[in-house]
Formats: C-alpha cells, sequence, structure tokens
C-alpha cells in the first residue's frame, strides 16, 4: 500500500505502539494487561508497519525470524517452570525476590519471566502468519 | 544423590559433545571417552562392597503420590550392566571418533550416543518400574536417532522406524504389564517386590502380566519372532552397531528378565515361554547368520543367537544357568564389541564388508587382524578364552536343565555349531587366503580404531585364563541376583575334567569347521534358501504387511473424516455436538427459564440488539467482505458486554484479536474465489437446522448454567491469595502467569505449535505445489 499518510502515520504509531505494548505488559499484574494483551499490541505495531512498508522491510527491523520469536518465548515459560523446580517447589511454582530499587520495593518473579514467555510467543504466532500471508500476496 | 549423578553426569555431557566434535575435531573421541570411563572407575569402586554382599538402595522423591521415585537399586547384576556399559562405551566413543572423523554430523553421533549411554545406565540401575520405563524407552529413542544417523539414506530411515515401532510397541505392552504387576505387589520399587514372588505367581492376573511384560523383554531383545528388527538396525554406522546392537540396548531385554526373574520366575509358564522362546530364537539366529555375506548381517544375525542363548539360561533359571548368564553376558559383550569394531575397521579401509569381495587383509592390517581373530575364537568358543567357558556353562546348563534337557542340549549344540562357522566367516574370510587388489589402498587403521577391539579381546584371554579374576569380584555376585539368592556354588574354571559339556564343545567344533569348509556351497542350497525365507523373511514381511495394513486403514478413516472440506468439519463436529449435548442436556438438567428481564437495561438491549442484527447480517451478506464486517460488530459489542460486566482484560483481549482478525482475513480473502450459490435449497435447510440446532443448545445450556447456584469459593480463594502469595491484583492475569501456569503453558504451545503448522500450510504447500507442476511439466 502506498500511501503517505499511513507511512507517516505509521512511523509515528509504531514507537507509541510498542511502548504501549511494553507498558500493558508490566501493568498486567495489578491492572488490566499482561504477556498475551501486550503481545497482540506488540504484534498489531509491526502489522502496520508492514501494512505501510512491506514485510520485507518489517523483518529487517524485527531482525529476528517470528518462528524464532515462538521458540524463545516457549523457552522462556519452561525455564520460569524450571527454575521452581530447582528451588525445590512443585513445576511452575511462583519464586519471588523483593529487591529495593530508587527507595521502592519490587516485586520480581519467576511469573514474569513466564508472561515474557507468553508475550514472545503471541507476538511471534501472530507475525509468522500475517507476514507468511501478506508475503503469498 | 551419588547413582542418579552418573546418569546425569552423562546426561550433561550429551549436550556438550557436539561442541567438543566440533571444536576438538581428531581428538573429539579420546575427550569425550573420559565420560564414560570416569563413570566406569566410579562405580568399578563399588566391586568390593558389592562382591561383600551389600547392596545401594537410592531414591529421590518424583511424583510421591503417584507411587513414583527416581530410585536406584545397585547389586552385583546392575553393577556388571553399568561396567560394561560404562566400559565398552569408553571404546565406543574412541573408535567412533576415528569412525566418522571428518564427518561434519559427528556432534550429532556424540549428542545420540551419550543420550543413549544415560539411559542405559539408567535401565540396568532403576528400582521403580516408572523410572525403567522411562529409561527404557529412552533407549528406543536414541537408538532410533542412531540407527537413523545416515538419515539420507531411505534404508536408515526405514530400519531406525522399524526398531523403534517394534520396540516401542512392546514397551507400551511392558507398561501395562508393570502396572498391573504394582497392582498385584502395592509397590512399584523392584527391590520391594522379591519378597513377594509367591503372591505374584499365584495371582490370578498373573499369566496376562507376564505376557505383556516378556512382550516388552522379547521386542528389546530381538526373540523371534521380532528378531527381523536387528540385522535391519545394521543400517546404523558401525560404532552404534558395535555398542547398541551388541553389547547393550538388546541386552536390556535380558537384564530385565535377569531382574525381574526372582519376583515373576520358577514358575511353570515363566519356564516353558521364556525357554522355549529362548531356545528357539538361539538356532534360528545362529543358522540365520550363515545366509550372508555381509560381516554385520552375519554378526547381527549371531547377536540374536547370543540373545536367544540367554533368554532360554534366564528361563531355565537353576544354579548352571544363572551362573552361565553372568559370564556369558560379560563374554559376548567383549567379544562381540570388538568383532563389530573390527568389521567396521575393515569396512571403512576397504570400502566393504562383503566376505566375498575381501581377504587376505592380514598383510596390511595385521593389528586388526590379530584382535579380529582373537575375539573370533572366543566367540567360537575355543578354550583358553572366556567364550569358552561362557559355552560350557551353557552346555552344562542345557544338561542339567529341568525341562526337556536333550531338546534344549541338541538344540544348544547345533546353534554352536553354527556360530563356530560364523567366526570362521568374520575372522577368516577377510583376512587369510589370498590378497585381492582393491579400489581403494587398504592400510592399517589409526589407534582410535584398534585400541578398543584390542583391550577387549585381550580381556577375554586374561578373564578366560585366570576367571577367578572375575568370578569372586562381579560374576558370583550378578549370577546370584538373577538366582534371587545371596550365594551361589557354582564356581568358574577353565579345565572341568573331560565331561559331556567338553565333548560337546569339540563336537561343536568339529561339525562347525565342517560347515564352514562348504559354507558356499551350503549357502546356495536350496534348502538353506527356503529356511532363509521362512525364517529371517518371512517375519519381516509380516511386520510389513501389519504397517501397511495399518497406514491404509488410517488413510481411509483420514479420507473419511478429514477430508477436506472446512464445511464437512463443521457440520461433523456441530451435528455431534447438537446431539450429544442436547442429549445430556435434556435428560439430565430441567432447563428453567429463571433470568427474569426486568432488570435488564436499554443499553443492554441495545447492544443485544446489534449482535442479532450482525449475525444475521453475516449469515446472509453477499460478499465474504461483508460477512467478516459483520462478525467484527459481533465480536466488538461482545467486547462491550465484557467491559459492562466488568472484564476488562477479556474486553481488551477481545478486541485486539477481532482487529488482528479483520487483518488475517483480509489477506486470506484476497485468495477466496468470490461467494458462489452453488449449494442446493436443501443443504441450505440442512445447515439452517444444524446452526438453528447448535444455537439453540448453547442458549439453553447458559440458561442452565445460570440456574444453579454461583459457587463463589474459587473466586474469594483468588481474590484472597492473589495479592498475598502472587504478588499481583490482577486477578485474571495472575491466574494466566501463576496459579494455572500449566495451563497457559499448554496453551502457549498449542499456539506455538499451530503457529509453526500455519506457516507451513502457507509456504511449503505453495512450494509443494510447485513441484507437482514441474514434475508433470
Amino acid at each position: 500500500m502506498n500511501s503517505v499518510i499511513l507511512k507517516t502515520a505509521a512511523r509515528l504509531l509504531f514507537p507509541l505502539l510498542l511502548v504501549f505494548s511494553i507498558f500493558l505488559f508490566f501493568r498486567g499484574h495489578n491492572e488490566p494487561g499482561g504477556g498475551f494483551i501486550g503481545g497482540l499490541v506488540g504484534a498489531s505495531a509491526f502489522v502496520l508497519f508492514a501494512i505501510a512498508f512491506g514485510t520485507e522491510v518489517t523483518r529487517k527491523l524485527l531482525r529476528i525470524d517470528p518462528r524464532i520469536l515462538i521458540g524463545w518465548g516457549l523457552f522462556f515459560a519452561l525455564v520460569s517452570g524450571i527454575m521452581s523446580m530447582m528451588a525445590g517447589d512443585a513445576f511452575f511454582t511462583g519464586q519471588w525476590i523483593f529487591p529495593v530499587l530508587f527507595g521502592s520495593e519490587i516485586h520480581l518473579g519467576t511469573p514474569l519471566i513466564f508472561d515474557i514467555g507468553v508475550y514472545l510467543v503471541v507476538v511471534g504466532f501472530t507475525l509468522a502468519v500475517i507476514f507468511a500471508l501478506e508475503e503469498e500476496n | 544423590m551419588n547413582i542418579l549423578l552418573s546418569v546425569l553426569v552423562i546426561f550433561a555431557f550429551a549436550f556438550v559433545g557436539p561442541f567438543v566434535g566440533k571444536y576438538a575435531e581428531k581428538f573429539s573421541g579420546w575427550i569425550l571417552a573420559l565420560v564414560p570411563l570416569s563413570v566406569f572407575l566410579w562405580f568399578a569402586g563399588f566391586i568390593p562392597e558389592i562382591s561383600g554382599g551389600e547392596v545401594f538402595n537410592e531414591s529421590h522423591v518424583w511424583v510421591s503420590y503417584l507411587g513414583i521415585n527416581m530410585s536406584f537399586y545397585l547389586d552385583g547384576l546392575s553393577l556388571l550392566f553399568a561396567l560394561i556399559i560404562t566400559g565398552v562405551g569408553t571404546f565406543i566413543m574412541i573408535y567412533g571418533g576415528g569412525y566418522l572423523a571428518g564427518d561434519p554430523n559427528i556432534g550429532r553421533f556424540y549428542f545420540s550416543i551419550l543420550l543413549f549411554m544415560g539411559s542405559m545406565l539408567g535401565v540396568v540401575l532403576a528400582d521403580n518400574i516408572i523410572a525403567l520405563f522411562i529409561f527404557w524407552e529412552l533407549t528406543s529413542i536414541s537408538s532410533y536417532l542412531l540407527i537413523g544417523y545416515y538419515h539420507e539414506k531411505e534404508e536408515s530411515r526405514k530400519s531406525a522406524l522399524q526398531a523403534l515401532i517394534v520396540t516401542g510397541s512392546g514397551g507400551l505392552a511392558m507398561l501395562a504389564g508393570f502396572i498391573i504387576l504394582s497392582i498385584i505387589t502395592g509397590t512399584m520399587e523392584i527391590s520391594e517386590m522379591f519378597s513377594q514372588s509367591l503372591a505374584v505367581s499365584e495371582h490370578p492376573w498373573y499369566l496376562g502380566m507376564l505376557i505383556l511384560v516378556l512382550l516388552g523383554a522379547f521386542t528389546k531383545s530381538a526373540q523371534f519372532p521380532f528378531h527381523f528388527w536387528l540385522p535391519g538396525a545394521m543400517a546404523a554406522p558401525t560404532p552404534v552397531s558395535a555398542y547398541l546392537h551388541s553389547a547393550t540396548m538388546v541386552k536390556a531385554g535380558v537384564y530385565l528378565m535377569a531382574r525381574l526373574n526372582p519376583v515373576l520366575g520358577g514358575t511353570i509358564e515363566w519356564t516353558y515361554i521364556v525357554t522355549i522362546v529362548g531356545a528357539i530364537t538361539m538356532v534360528v539366529g545362529s543358522w540365520l547368520a550363515l545366509a550372508h555375506t555381509d560381516l554385520k548381517k552375519v554378526l547381527a544375525y549371531s547377536t540374536v543367537m547370543a540373545l536367544g542363548t540367554l533368554t532360554m539360561l534366564i528361563g531355565l533359571g537353576h544354579e548352571y544357568a544363572v551362573k552361565a548368564i553372568a559370564v556369558f553376558i560379560l563374554g559376548h559383550s567383549l567379544y562381540k564389541g570388538a568383532l563389530f569394531m573390527v568389521a567396521g575397521t575393515v569396512d571403512h579401509e576397504a570400502g566393504t564388508r562383503d566376505v566375498n569381495l575381501i581377504s587376505g587383509l592380514r598383510k596390511t592390517m595385521p593389528i586388526t587382524a590379530t584382535f579380529g581373530c582373537i575375539a573370533a575364537l572366543s566367540m567360537a568358543g575355543m578354550a583358553p578364552l572366556l567364550g569358552f567357558i561362557g559355552k560350557e556353562l551353557v552346555y552344562e546348563a542345557a544338561l542339567s536343565a529341568n525341562v526337556f534337557p536333550m531338546a534344549l542340549i541338541t538344540v544348544a549344540v547345533l546353534a554352536n555349531i553354527a556360530v563356530v562357522a560364523s567366526s570362521g566367516i568374520v575372522a577368516i574370510r577377510p583376512f587369510f587366503g589370498e590378497y585381492k587388489e582393491h579400489d581403494k589402498h587398504v592400510h592399517e587403521a589409526p589407534a582410535s580404531m584398534w585400541i578398543g577391539p584390542a583391550v577387549l579381546s585381550v580381556l577375554s584371554i586374561i578373564f578366560g585364563i585366570l576367571p577367578f579374576l572375575i568370578d569372586g569380584t562381579i560374576i558370583s555376585k550378578a549370577a546370584a541376583s538373577v538366582a534371587g539368592t545371596p550365594e551361589l556354588v557354582v564356581s568358574l574354571s577353565l579345565w572341568h575334567g573331560i565331561n559331556a559339556a567338553l565333548i560337546l564343545s569339540v563336537v561343536t567344533f568339529l561339525s562347525g569347521v565342517a560347515v564352514y569348509i562348504f559354507w558356499n556351497s551350503f549357502r546356495d542350497s536350496r534348502g538353506f534358501q527356503g529356511y532363509s525365507s521362512v525364517f529371517g523373511e518371512a517375519p519381516r514381511k509380516g511386520y510389513e504387511n501389519w504397517l501397511s495394513g495399518t497406514l491404509s486403514l488410517a488413510a481411509a478413516q483420514t479420507r473419511f473424516f478429514q477430508n477436506g472440506y472446512l464445511r464437512h468439519y463443521l457440520l461433523t463436529v456441530l451435528s455431534f455436538f447438537v446431539i450429544v449435548t442436547g442429549f445430556t442436556l435434556v435428560t439430565k438438567t430441567d432447563v428453567v427459564m429463571a433470568a427474569s428481564f426486568t432488570d435488564i437495561m436499554f443499553y443492554e438491549w441495545v447492544i443485544a440488539g446489534v449482535i442479532m442484527i450482525a449475525g444475521l447480517a453475516a449469515v446472509l451478506a453477499g460478499s465474504g467482505l461483508v460477512a467478516i464486517a459483520a462478525l467484527g460488530v459481533v465480536g466488538y459489542s461482545i467486547s462491550l458486554l465484557y467491559i459492562m460486566f466488568s472484564a476488562p482484560d477479556l474486553a481488551i483481549t477481545q478486541v485486539l484479536v477481532e482487529t488482528l482478525t479483520v487483518i488475517l482475513v483480509a489477506l486470506v480473502l484476497i485468495h477466496i474465489p468470490k461467494f458462489s450459490t452453488f449449494t442446493s435449497t436443501a443443504s441450505k435447510v440442512r445447515d439452517a437446522v444444524i446452526a438453528g440446532a447448535t444455537g439453540l443448545i448453547v442458549t439453553l445450556i447458559i440458561l442452565a448454567v445460570l440456574t444453579v447456584e454461583f459457587d463463589p469459593f474459587m473466586t474469594e480463594y483468588f481474590a484472597e491469595n492473589s495479592y498475598v502469595v502472587a504478588h499481583g491484583r490482577n486477578i485474571v492475569n495472575v491466574i494466566l502467569v501463576d496459579f494455572r501456569a500449566l495451563d497457559t503453558f499448554g496453551e502457549i504451545v498449542v499456539i506455538g505449535v499451530a503457529g509453526v503448522g500455519v506457516y507451513g500450510l502457507i509456504k511449503l504447500g505453495k512450494k509443494m505445489i510447485h513441484k507437482e507442476e514441474e514434475t508433470t511439466v
């Protein structure tokens, strides 16, 4: 699609959408959001870019093949479960640490790693399918 | 922790192996041999304690509420096997490094062979039958990878699959047998079953359980009529054949029977089934070896003979028999491992292993020839090698059998005559006689390829002349484990005086030499060809017919259900849903219109109306685009409902999914032809009825659900614990990533698999169409 408006908008919206997707991702633990929703928004950022500039440019922008992202996602999710086993708990039992950063206590745990996995799988799946379909045309 | 660690160390190095293969190249085999060597030395440290009568137990909790533990049991039998696995394994690593030197895929070999080594070690050390089963299956899988190493050859792939299917099906039968066994004994630990052998053998399920367990052992150990997979597995690289298909994996079935002999053995059923199957395998396998001129095939069939002999001995189970088992296992591993490596070296240097094409190699390969001949002498049962002691004990055991001793000694002698002839084929044919000019300049193999045969064959001599070295240390305790008694009286010696066994040995040897001399004309005789096709080919053909029958049944079934028309799938799924769910709904619950319409707000009516109109529009739409847009309206309206009923997470997800769906569908629509109206009125009516019925059933289900009082237990639990335990206030997300993370994990795996599948359909589907076009053009 060769539209100046779309291209300009995509260029501006792309970083915004990505930041928004990461925001949604982190927000997810206490407010609506999370890996699945964040992943969908993240994927739509790339999809929008692909519609405006074509998949070839977008693939370069993404650098990593979306199919590989699926693998990494599953890997992260699995690792979060194995970390629980390493700590002597059952598979996928959340493990937490509470470091204090800039005066406020932060809750860091294996579910966060798990959610990164979900995020990556969702992005990988959506992009793998949509890119493949676009390249068909 | 220690025994578990010995297995885990090998598994860990399986992942390091490929890197060693890549960066250490020439020395990779030598370096990686240190892994099994160190484990071997560690196990060797147990010899004093084990020979003193101690046994070691080690247990790690795994799935405790099912009684499944990662538990290990180390006694004489386990130790003998552990030493063979790691000891022979050491030389296999060295040999494999030399044999596959320069092969770009050598890393995969190291990975698979170490994976196999760890699994095999697990099989012989496991105490818990489920742990044993898992290790058992792991050996099947790693063996599949190893047989299929040359995966670009169709024969390799076929043989690998054949071995996997035969041993895998047997393994499943065995699992069923194990579960019955654990129900009978109330435990999953083999060490706790020893005291219950009477209860087991008197149980009404005994025979069924026995047959299932034996199916696993017989398929793994290539017993007749499942023996055909083993010669097929010779498609593997020779280091693999030397290791898996002679010294270790094929003996897993023998190990299992020996291990369970104190629990299951001693009954009439056990004695008859195991002895007869073993005896048939022994004699059938030994003579089939003579039908081949391929060195590896000859060795493979003589391995079938050895496995049959061991099985027969386990069936007999008396003192001589158990002693013979322990000696024969060790003796066979030493000479057969060495001979396979020698055969591989010949193949590697001369470019062929057909004995009709090679001769006189002793001049150019003196070292390999020497050790090959020593190992062959041990296989032929010549004094003073360990093979001689083993064979004498087999004869003694057959002579003192409690069931039909005359028949058993006859087949034992017959089988050993063929083995003597086979030994001649593998040692005399390639190395003696006139030297033939070969295309490839034949020279002596590098040290890495003769050190294994050298050590193993020299050990055959040492243990043969000085049998007390192994008797008091390891053999007698291993034999005692098989018998299930603490001590045995039979002791090993090279010279028993002139007795029946010795006379039979002389007869065996002379007849074997005669068979060898007339081998060429014997092999071509019509009677022998017939024998070979009945016992060698027929079982394999039977397997192939069974396999192709299964495949065509599956194909027919798939063609029926998976006919490729999406509308038919929908039709099947929805009709099934309507009939089954509808039936249950009508017969099991009272549907009442409990919901009242008074407290519904007007805007809720509006959204409901929009959804219904949009739904109708989708059905009546004249083009795909309109239908999709209408469905989009349905989706967005539903997300509005989610917001109203305070489910923002669902609403956001719904909106995003709808958006991406529109993009996806838009991309797909380009490829889809315009709506056509070739459907007949009859099929439209049929579709309408099924769609209407589905909608009705779903509505009724929702109404039925509303009549059930809502149990707030789960909601309250999550609300209370979400922040306290999982440090998150968004319950939905906490459930997804923490409380029910395993479910989510399953879902993302499905998403991942679906993604790869769709990608494949889009990309490869097109490629395949192109290919077909190219071939037709």
